[in-house]
């Protein structure tokens, strides 16, 4: 298993991988990252593209740094960076959290944060936690910049609205309001396995009342999506094990069409997307009461 | 853009230059260019973690990444572990614990406990879990694989009495 012949360039600069991009047909070129998504497609040559832009040269691309309202993650960063960064573990432990969630250690050393958000795999962690923390998603093209929110950026399986010519360049993620509680879990035959079902839920209290909740379900369907009416059933209501359960309810119902394959039949993802919703919601009460960490 | 390059890598601490196809990957460099083939070749498409070795103190897996992308950088294999004839504390471990039966996959999980215990002496066993799921193992269970991660860490100076998290 042999990827077939191709070109090869690893440009030190964002500006010269643009103007590579710029010069050759898009549809002939494959841009290499991790390489953890990319290099078995190659290998098994459902991929063959004419050129190789492989960006892993381009060391601005890395850098893991706080801005103002949150975390600035360099679509290069890879996921070894993202966990062994303190940074982002004071500031954004559900980021964090879905990190060491994703693969094995191995694969950690080497995938990045833009790779997984451009690979858009409807069980990743990365994207679900972008879409439930509504990051924002910087590309740069022949245009210039482009900044694309999570949840425009996700379409469907495997498609982003990257267009041919652009590169992700950044991930912007925004910081948990101030005693936000969160949580991420999902189900998978084995651990680093992709997910059948995951879910992220985040709550703030006011007043004991429900502030701005969110549930994001993946791999449950083409993409991970936020349940805007299991959200609007919480929105400053006490929160209690029964709202949680009507909650469930209405992400389950919510879902169309779920995924069926060889892991599980919709009927169980849907059920998981219930059983998950409620127990994220669960922990992520808990966080925002100030138990546990 | 270029169809052949010029490379620079150190292995096992030993500088090679060689001009290699940019298609091809770290392990067969390693099995076919430098006759280096104590990294075995499982899956192929990064599920296995048989093929895992070490660049620059990190592991990955060798079938995922490209001999040019290693050009300037320090890869290890398990030809590098031993020092002549004594054998690396790993390697003791995995033969007094029957860490292995066939061998096949053994250098990949030596290598990525190389770097578990080179950065971490005192991993809990959650640690070393997470690292042994990277690699795949069909004779062992793992049960005597975790022994031998137990014993190494013992022979290395690390150790603890027990592994309460």
């Amino acid at each position: 298993m042999k990827p077939a012949p191709f070109e090869y360039a690893a440009p030190p600069t964002l500006d010269d991988a643009l103007a590579i991009l710029a010069e050759k047909d898009p549809d002939e070129i494959k841009i290499l990252a991790g390489g953890q998504s990319l290099m078995p497609l190659l290998n098994m040559r459902l991929a063959r593209p004419e050129l190789l832009l492989d960006l892993t040269r381009i060391e601005a691309l890395s850098v893991v740094r706080a801005v103002d309202g949150g975390l600035s993650i360099g679509a290069l960063a890879t996921k070894r960076q993202v966990e062994d960064s303190s940074l982002v573990r004071e500031r954004n432990p559900l980021f964090f959290e879905s990190t060491v969630m994703i693969g094995h250690p191995q694969i950690r050393n080497r995938g990045t944060v833009g790779g997984s958000m451009v690979q858009a795999d409807p069980a990743a962690e990365y994207p679900a936690v972008a879409v439930a923390l509504g990051a924002d998603l910087v590309a740069h093209g022949a245009g210039g910049e482009r900044v694309m929110a999570a949840d425009d950026f996700f379409i469907t399986y495997l498609t982003t609205a990257l267009e041919p010519g652009e590169i992700l360049t950044e991930v912007r993620i925004p910081d948990l309001r101030p005693g936000a509680g969160w949580s991420i879990q999902e189900v998978a035959r084995r651990h680093g396995d992709f997910a059948i079902v995951g879910a992220v839920a985040i709550l703030s209290l006011e007043s004991g009342r429900c502030e701005d909740p969110r549930i994001v379900v993946f791999g449950a369907s083409d993409r991970a999506r936020r349940h805007p009416e299991a959200e609007a059933l919480l929105a400053g209501q006490v929160p209690d094990a029964t709202l949680f359960e009507a909650a469930g309810a209405a992400v389950a119902e919510a879902l169309e069409d779920p995924t069926e394959d060889v892991h599980a039949s919709g009927d169980y993802r849907r059920d998981l997307a219930r059983v998950l919703s409620v127990r994220c919601l669960t922990e992520a009460l808990g966080r925002a009461r100030g138990e546990g960490s | 853009m270029k169809s052949t390059c010029q490379i620079r890598v150190s292995v096992n601490g030993e500088e090679h230059d060689a001009v290699v196809d940019p298609r091809l990957s770290l392990a067969d460099f390693l099995r076919h260019d430098l006759g280096l083939t104590g990294t075995h070749l499982g899956c192929e498409h990064g599920v296995c973690g048989i093929c895992n070795v070490l660049v620059d103190g990190l592991s990955v897996r060798s079938c995922l990444i490209l001999a040019v992308q290693v050009d300037g950088h320090a890869v290890e294999t398990v030809e590098g572990l031993a020092e002549g004839e004594k054998l690396h504390p790993i390697q003791e471990a995995f033969m007094d614990e029957h860490g292995l039966q066939c061998g096949f996959c053994t250098p990949g999980f030596m290598m990525s406990l190389k770097e578990l215990l080179d950065h971490n002496p005192n991993p809990t066993d959650d640690e070393i879990k997470d690292v042994l799921g990277g690699s795949i193992c069909r004779c062992t269970g793992y049960a005597g694989i975790l022994r031998a991660v137990h014993a190494a860490v013992a022979k290395m100076g690390g150790g603890r009495p027990s592994h309460p998290d």
